[in-house]
């Protein structure tokens, strides 16, 4: 269903655990990811849009999951950000996607998020946006950015 | 414009980025909906917000945006104060409402986009 990044172009693999409405630690997985990105000497303008993807990504999880795992991939060609948390999924995916609709919390909107502009901002800055879910059982994204567009 | 300049344009009392204020921003955005910063902001720009929580310097850090104003007179808390530290973020505060400290930049020749 999903292509997985080829194994002998792998350069590096990280995982991040997060944590369902944690709104302390919400970000410090998309901040690691950024320190890395730069570290490894990514182009500025790729790491800006890995950075707001990946922390768009984490804030849906802490707001709407149970909690999950964020895996990025980087190769040569391309960095790949996978998203997969444990539910409760989302029901209407295009819904999902539409600028403005939004299922977030009362505290999530307090602290400035919830306006429904999350995936369409993923989408926004990244190459390829692959999205699928399950009531009940979970949401997988999975967003790639091209090293060389 | 110099961050320096926001500072003086803005009556704008420095909490934290002393080593930065020469830097120069090209944009400014005002708002309190991290949603929106996230989808429309460029780098090299000022925030101004009244919002005052962690995850303002987190926004500002993903969108490599150089320095925050927070309006009315907020004062960030001491761990915000320190993240901003750890990631050259400059910390203004000034006691304007956001819809006259942008008013200010925008007579100062700021843009938005």
């Amino acid at each position: 269903m999903t292509e997985s990044a080829n194994n002998e172009d792998l350069v590096m693999v990280q995982t991040y655990e997060i944590e369902a409405g944690n709104f302390t630690l919400a970000g410090e997985a998309a901040s690691n990811i950024k320190k890395l990105l730069r570290q490894l000497g990514i182009d500025a303008k790729i790491v800006r849009k890995v950075s707001i993807a990946a922390y768009e990504a984490e804030l849906n999880m802490v707001i709407h999951s149970l909690g999950g795992i964020m895996r990025l991939e980087i190769t040569p060609k391309e960095i790949v950000l996978k998203a997969r948390d444990d539910g409760p999924g989302i029901e209407d995916i295009e819904l999902a996607m539409q600028e403005g609709y939004s299922t977030a919390t009362e505290l999530a909107r307090e602290l400035g998020f919830g306006a429904g502009m999350g995936l369409p901002n993923i989408k926004r800055c990244s190459d390829k946006l692959h999205l699928q879910s399950k009531l009940g059982l979970g949401t997988y994204l999975e967003a790639r950015f091209f090293c060389n567009p | 414009m110099k961050i320096r300049t926001i500072k003086e344009l803005l009556d704008a009392r420095l909490i934290a980025g002393e080593d930065f204020l020469d830097n120069e921003v090209l944009y400014a955005c005002g708002s309190d909906l991290m949603s929106d910063v996230l989808a429309f902001v460029k780098e090299q720009t000022v925030l101004l917000t009244g919002l005052n929580n962690p995850q303002v310097i987190r926004t500002a850090e993903m969108l490599d945006v150089s320095a925050i104003v927070f309006v009315r007179g907020k004062t960030p808390s001491p761990e915000i104060i320190q993240m901003a530290l750890e990631r050259d973020i400059v910390l203004l505060s000034t006691d304007h409402t956001l819809f006259e400290a942008c008013g200010k930049l925008y007579e100062g020749g700021l843009r938005g986009r």
